[in-house]
């Protein structure tokens, strides 16, 4: 123990006190976001409009879906850079085995109502590889899933010809255009997730040993936690939730783009930083993913609102993550690791 | 092979070792050792690095099998070794490094992977935790951090969590060397509360006087092979130090040989007024060249500060501090090289080695021009140097290439050691040189600082451990910041101690 620990930690096991800000961490963003409403008020009062509410919340839930996995995986201590390839390819495969020959490039082996089962399966397989690759050859993560992440787009190209899949099937479509009580699926489909995700990480053995694993695996693997099991469950509901992200993207827009996903992943680790999760495992929650997410897209969406050209649209993004970034270190008062 | 001859005076043994042995490629790490380990008894385990300690921790606790020998818990043989649930319930280990997780709740930590089935509630999961320590008389905020808690509290709620998987086993592998005084006495106080509630501990430690204070019964390693068992009233302090080393030495007195330092000169150190608040408060003292001079006090006494201040990891507020005559930029660790210092840092395993790298390295990181012109480091001359570090310094290794991790604790330190002794330094501050290593590696770092010392160099050196002060010409006493005693050679250990822990006669 050093001499500073000595001074400040006092002998007799004096009591420390309870952090009680610790659980506010949680809603650290909360004050950003309210924030941005006024601002985004201010600017335009359309942005505080129902519709609009609605469409910020829809545009972002495709991706948050990456954004939770990704939370999920970070907390484990790991890092997945292949779930934006998967978002593409998952549904991109489903629409090259459903689609007839014709103008886009398709096989026809299999009927329409395939289509949502192999998206998923898609992305189990994905997770199920980056795990053999992962967990049990032990093989550096970081560089797996970057290969992966290649490998994967260049499939994706591959199968379309580079081209777009369109005249998809209704079953494909369905969820990405479906309005269930008067919101789009896609918000439901993704708040339900999240509530899910929330209650298993909060309140869950299973979800409390991916703390465990991330925070110190040695000490998780002596508490009789089935370190690799876990690990590699992780790595397959972490692709399987970015297949199932990619449906919802291509139901939206009715298609499959080759570059679908291509570049989220930027996005998608600065969201769960700048909510709160460490890229060095072990802290951070789904829902400050989630406030990280919703905080990125109201941003923008009051950038457009503000009738900003869309060329410099790339510029502020950017400088939106690095200011939100220095945000959260503020609000959080907790050096980013 | 030796039979254990204490413990057929105790009750049935709570865990036994049956001529265990296990290798480790060619390297014999445990050679038919046996150990029975008395109900309710604290049983020392003491050995020199490398004699076999922490293999035979391994063994007992389940983390390795024997390849031959056998294990047995009251009687009975040990669970298989992928059975984890049951060795928890027989032994419990509280190792050196900390086996919590530092995001999650001390409750948490208490209770991980057992939260209950289904959904976990928190406050029931608090208030159990809750109990469990208030059971054990355990004072720590079940909701903080694990990582807010310091080496004592972290080590209470790793024992209170080895009782509560019904474990009254348990090993504590060094458990006093990253504490001060008083938590030691506070840890010991509890030792023996607990073993009256009928806990036993096996008790693994560098510090000889803390198996006299707290242990019933000690067993020697030494070289992988077990030496002797025996009630500690029945071994004097000589004895157990001859079962440890094989020979028959005690500590050498090192002060004794030195010539007496001229002291007319430049002094090689000298530090006035120097003060940071809050840590410490006008700290003046000189170290002339050839002089060894103590810095002594508890934990929290400030002195690892000052010796920081010293040579740049810290910036002191007032003050100034002057190298052989030189005041270097007061906070820069490069200014104070320069002006030649030469340092070993109080945590070798943070600020003292790159582990990965080799020892000629390590022991050169200080000094790349001696290595090379121009920003260059020649491979030859830094092999050379490290051959040389090696040679001075008896560093058990294969060679200047062997990475440091592969050394024991004590032979890295002697890498430390060798770093700071690299540039030649006019000035040498040693904080906490030997926290961690044995008593034969011990000798040899005082020596070396003895013998830097008997070259012109001043050494300065910051510990609380009083071997490591016996030769120093005269110690400087700190406590909660101030210089309260200078002591000359020939001062008793009593009164040392009592003025680090502030005792005013």
């Amino acid at each position: 123990m050093t001499e500073t620990h000595t001074a400040v930690a006092a002998p007799g096991g004096r009591r420390i006190a309870a952090p009680r800000l610790a659980r506010l961490r949680d809603l650290a963003l909360v004050p950003a976001i309210i924030v941005i409403a006024i601002v985004g008020y201010l600017v335009n009062p359309v942005f505080l409009h129902w519709d609009n509410l609605v469409n910020v919340l829809q545009q972002q839930s495709e991706i948050s879906l990456l954004v939770l996995a990704e939370a999920l995986v970070l907390v484990c201590g790991r890092m997945d850079l292949s779930l934006e390839s998967t978002f593409g390819l998952a549904p991109g495969v489903a629409a090259w085995l459903v689609l007839a020959p014709g103008i886009t490039n398709g096989v026809g082996w299999l009927s329409g109502a395939w289509s949502i089962p192999l998206t998923l399966v898609v992305g189990l397989v994905i997770g199920w590889v980056n795990g053999l690759l992962i967990v049990r050859f032990r093989l550096n993560g970081f560089i797996v899933t970057l290969g992966m992440l290649i490998v994967l787009r260049g499939l994706l190209t591959g199968i379309s010809g580079g081209k777009t899949f369109f005249n998809l099937p209704d079953s494909m479509i369905y969820l990405g255009n479906a309005v269930w009580l008067g919101l789009p699926a896609s918000i439901w489909i993704c708040l339900v997730l999240y509530a899910a995700a929330i209650v298993v990480t909060g309140y869950t053995r299973f979800g409390r040993s991916l703390y465990a694993i991330g925070g110190n695996p040695d000490a998780a693997r002596a508490a009789g936690i089935r370190v690799d099991r876990m690990l590699w469950t992780t790595l397959v509901i972490g692709s399987v939730l970015a297949a199932l992200g990619g449906l919802l993207l291509t139901g939206r827009l009715a298609s499959v783009a080759a570059s679908q996903g291509n570049g989220a992943i930027f996005t998608v680790f600065a969201a769960a930083v700048i909510g709160g999760v460490s890229l060095n495992g072990g802290r951070g929650t789904v829902f400050g993913a989630f406030t990280g997410i919703l905080l990125l897209y109201m941003i923008q969406n009051v950038l457009t609102l503000a009738g900003v050209p869309a060329q410099w649209i790339g510029a502020l993004n950017g400088a939106i993550i690095l200011v939100a970034l220095i945000i959260s270190r503020i609000t959080s008062g907790r050096a980013q690791d | 092979m030796s039979a254990p001859a204490g413990a057929a005076t105790g009750p049935r043994p709570v865990a036994a070792a049956h001529t265990v042995s296990k290798r480790f490629g060619v390297t014999v790490a445990l050679d038919e050792v046996s150990l029975e380990v008395s109900d309710g008894h604290v049983h020392a385990l003491v050995g020199r690095n490398g004699a076999g300690k922490s293999t035979l921790v391994s063994v007992l606790t389940g983390l390795q099998a024997p390849d031959s020998g056998s294990v047995e818990f009251a009687g009975e043989p040990a669970p298989a070794l992928a059975d984890r649930e049951a060795w928890r319930t027989k032994v419990a280990c509280v190792y050196q490094k900390s086996t919590v997780i530092p995001s999650l709740s001390v409750a948490e930590n208490l209770f991980l992977n057992r939260q209950g089935s289904g959904l976990i509630s928190w406050r029931a999961l608090r208030r159990r935790a809750q109990e469990l320590l208030a059971a054990w008389e355990v004072d720590v905020d079940v909701r903080a951090p694990a990582e807010r808690l310091g080496v004592e509290q972290r080590q209470l709620v790793e024992i209170a969590r080895a009782l509560s998987h019904g474990s009254r086993f348990i090993v504590l592998d060094e458990p006093t060397a990253q504490l001060d005084g008083n938590a030691i006495e506070r840890l010991f106080a509890r030792m023996r509360s607990l073993r009256e509630s009928g806990v036993t501990f096996l008790f693994i430690s560098h510090h000889l006087d803390e198996v006299y204070e707290v242990c019933d019964t000690v067993t020697v390693l030494r070289d992988a092979r077990h030496i002797v068992t025996s009630p500690v009233a029945e071994l004097d302090k000589t004895a157990l130090v001859s079962a440890m080393t094989g020979e028959a030495t005690g500590l050498m007195d090192l002060g004794a040989q030195r010539p007496a330092p001229a002291g007319e000169e430049v002094p090689a150190l000298r530090v006035t007024g120097l003060g940071l608040p809050g840590v410490y408060e006008d700290v003046s003292l000189t170290v002339a060249p050839g002089e060894v001079v103590g810095l002594a006090g508890a934990g929290g006494s400030g002195k690892m500060a000052v010796g920081e201040s010293i040579v740049g990891l810290r910036r002191a507020a007032r003050g100034t501090v002057e190298l052989a005559g030189v005041r270097p930029k007061p906070g820069s660790v490069p200014a104070a090289l320069r002006a030649g210092v030469g340092f070993v840092p109080q945590d070798r395993h943070r600020e003292g080695l790159v582990p990965e790298l080799s020892i000629a390295e390590n022991a050169t990181l200080t000094v790349p021009e001696r290595l090379g012109r121009f920003g260059f480091v020649g491979s030859r001359r830094r092999g050379e140097l490290g051959a040389e570090a090696i040679e001075n310094l008896d560093i058990k290794a294969a060679g200047p290439e062997q990475p440091v991790s592969a050394l024991s604790g004590g032979n890295q330190q002697k890498v430390v050691m060798a770093r700071a002794l690299a540039n030649r330094p006019k000035a040498l501050v040693l904080m906490q040189p030997t926290a961690g290593v044995d008593v034969r590696a011990k000798e040899t770092l005082l020596a070396t600082a003895s013998a830097a010392a008997g070259d012109g160099a001043g050494v300065l050196i910051i510990s609380d451990d009083v071997d490591d002060l016996r030769p120093c010409d005269r110690v400087i006493v700190l406590f909660k910041g101030e210089v309260v005693i200078e002591m000359p050679q020939g001062w008793h250990d009593h009164d040392l101690i009592a003025a680090m822990e502030g005792i005013r006669d």
